[in-house]
């Protein structure tokens, strides 16, 4: 016995760290060299911030911020801007989910026998309008539809018609089939069996991926006015340009206060209906 | 199924109409009036779209779109701006984990030695509720409102998006991540503590390995995110395609807005792909 023995027997011992058969271990590395290359290749101009200058200007900033505006017709205007973009989010919403379903009819296998020649392309187009976000829809709809909110609604309906009509097709495509079957071998139409079969059965699951939409377009309509696009965004923008920064400390506050609002009543709606 | 029990009905044949035809009428004519308000709040004119000069501007603006913008000087400028875009999005992620992780142990109700007698003592709750407003507070402000923030500070540049993403994912993650901990099997990390392990201790042998598919699952996701928002940064001025593809739109450079477009289509749609296919390998 020249040879030493392990502590442990080998099958007990921990796997070695890197193995070149395991493809973890290949991931992690990639991982990590995708992370070391990224800030690597940014120029981060780390000094900068972290540098004596920086926390000085930093502090003025947000010395700068107080006290927020409170005069009453500042107010006003705030709130009047707090209400255009719930007004962009819910009507943004309300349109992208008419025509999220419109397209998700044609985006979706509505029987086993349904050639659903359109289903391809159909997704396909919910797929672009869904990777281009709000707020460059919004800048490019500013060229057609000029500075302000119906720019921002279209910019919501767009972006969400392509989430919306996405999950729609899902769940229309996983609907029960036996009502539907029922009709079909009455003969009754397309049209009818959707109606009467299909949206009875999907329309709870619309409605809360709808009211789900909602909740985030709020978030996002706060800050579509940043390109020009109405609501508490464009305000914010306008007097931060001003480097008026007690109204934009107001404006900041209003969002804020907006944000929580809405995840607070997500957030009770959500634990009293599954309760 | 009533019908069969009260056999002194007559037998009615089906409906020729629909029965609640009524109802349909009255819920859908009540939602228009209730969209009325919102339509005016929002100056919901579609008829402006129609307009002779917005149609022929319009109409310039999209047909040059087409050719698509291919010299090589813009096709390595596009190539060069979308590798600084997924950068930044896996540089501000890899930052808001190193805000997340921190800040996830301080909060995890699980991890807490005074709760396993039943109420948290006093500091340590405190100190948990503390750290979750601040998570609120980071994740509340909308990534471009940080931006807009820090290109004041550091001025324009990568930098501003970065941190912006770091701090409003930050908060996410930390949120998200808390609720993964305490939702999963909690058994084995409680009889660790009982037994006198330490919280890290206890964290990485009885918590961690329960849910860190999920947790890496959730990460994965929101690498996808930043992605998205990234590009939206650069509107801003945080640099990257978005800042690039807002000079073109300005320019009215209908070419290569559409190329750039078509980029980052393409460029999510590899995210998502990239991003599903990880989450169905971690299971």
């Amino acid at each position: 016995m020249t040879q030493a023995r392990a502590a442990n027997d080998t099958y007990k011992l921990p796997p070695p760290l890197f193995n070149a058969r395991c493809k973890a271990c290949w991931f992690v590395a990639a991982l990590l060299l995708l992370v070391a290359v990224s800030f690597w290749t940014l120029d981060l101009q780390w000094g900068q911030f972290f540098s004596r200058e920086a926390a000085r200007s930093m502090g003025r900033f947000v010395a700068e911020f107080f006290p927020p505006d409170t005069s009453p017709e500042f107010l006003k205007k705030v709130a009047l801007g707090a209400w255009e973009t719930l007004a962009m989010s819910a009507l943004g919403t309300v349109l992208a989910a008419v025509a999220g379903l419109a397209l998700a009819l044609p985006a979706s296998r509505l029987h086993d026998g349904d050639t659903a020649w359109s289903r391809t392309p159909m997704r396909l187009v919910l797929n672009a309008l869904r990777s281009i976000p709000e707020l460059v829809w919004a800048a490019l709809l500013l060229i057609s539809a000029g500075l302000g909110p119906f720019a921002g609604t279209l910019a919501l309906a767009l972006h969400t018609t392509g989430v919306l009509g996405r999950l729609f097709a899902e769940a229309i495509e996983n609907t029960p089939p036996g009502p539907g079957a029922a009709l079909r071998v009455q003969g009754v139409g397309n049209f009818r069996v959707f109606v009467y079969a299909t949206l009875p059965q999907v329309l709870p699951q619309l409605m809360s991926y709808t009211l789900y939409r909602w909740e985030n377009n709020i978030r996002a309509a706060a800050v579509l006015g940043v390109v020009g696009a109405g609501g508490l965004g464009q305000l914010l923008a306008f007097h931060m340009g001003l480097f008026q920064m007690n109204k934009t400390a107001t404006i900041l506050g209003a969002m804020l206060l907006m944000v929580a609002v809405v995840d607070a009543a997500s957030h009770t709606s959500r634990r009293l209906l599954t309760r | 199924m009533l019908s069969l029990k009260t056999p002194a009905l007559p037998v009615r044949s089906a409906p020729t109409h629909d029965p609640a035809w009524l109802g349909r009428v009255f819920w859908f004519s009540l939602s228009l009036v209730l969209l009325w308000p919102l339509g005016v709040a929002t100056e919901f004119k579609p008829w402006v779209l129609l307009e002779p000069q917005n149609v022929k501007i319009s109409a310039q603006f999209i047909g040059s779109f087409w050719p698509l913008a291919l010299d090589a000087e813009f096709l390595t400028m596009v190539a060069r701006d979308t590798w600084r875009t997924v950068a930044m999005a896996t540089a501000g992620v890899t930052l808001a984990l190193v805000v997340a992780l921190p800040l996830t142990l301080l909060n995890t109700r699980v991890l807490s030695v005074s709760a396993l007698s039943g109420r948290m003592a006093r500091g340590p709750y405190w100190l948990r509720q503390s750290v979750r407003w601040l998570l609120i507070f980071l994740r509340s402000i909308p990534e471009l409102v940080w931006a807009l923030v820090f290109v004041r500070v550091v001025g324009l540049g990568p930098t501003a998006g970065v941190l912006a993403i770091a701090l409003t994912y930050g908060g996410m993650l930390g949120k998200v991540y808390g609720e993964i901990l305490e939702s999963g099997e909690t058994h084995a990390t409680e009889t660790l503590l009982r037994n006198g392990s330490g919280r890290l201790q206890a964290f990485f042998y009885g918590l961690l390995p329960t849910s860190a598919a999920e947790l890496t699952s959730y990460t994965v996701y929101r690498w996808e995110c930043a992605i998205r928002s990234s590009v939206v940064l650069g509107f801003v001025g945080a640099g990257g395609l978005g800042q690039q593809l807002d000079n073109s739109m300005k320019m009215f450079e209908g070419g290569e807005v559409a190329s750039m477009l078509l980029v980052f289509i393409a460029l999510v749609a590899l995210a998502d792909r990239v991003s599903a296919w990880l989450r169905k390998a971690l299971g």
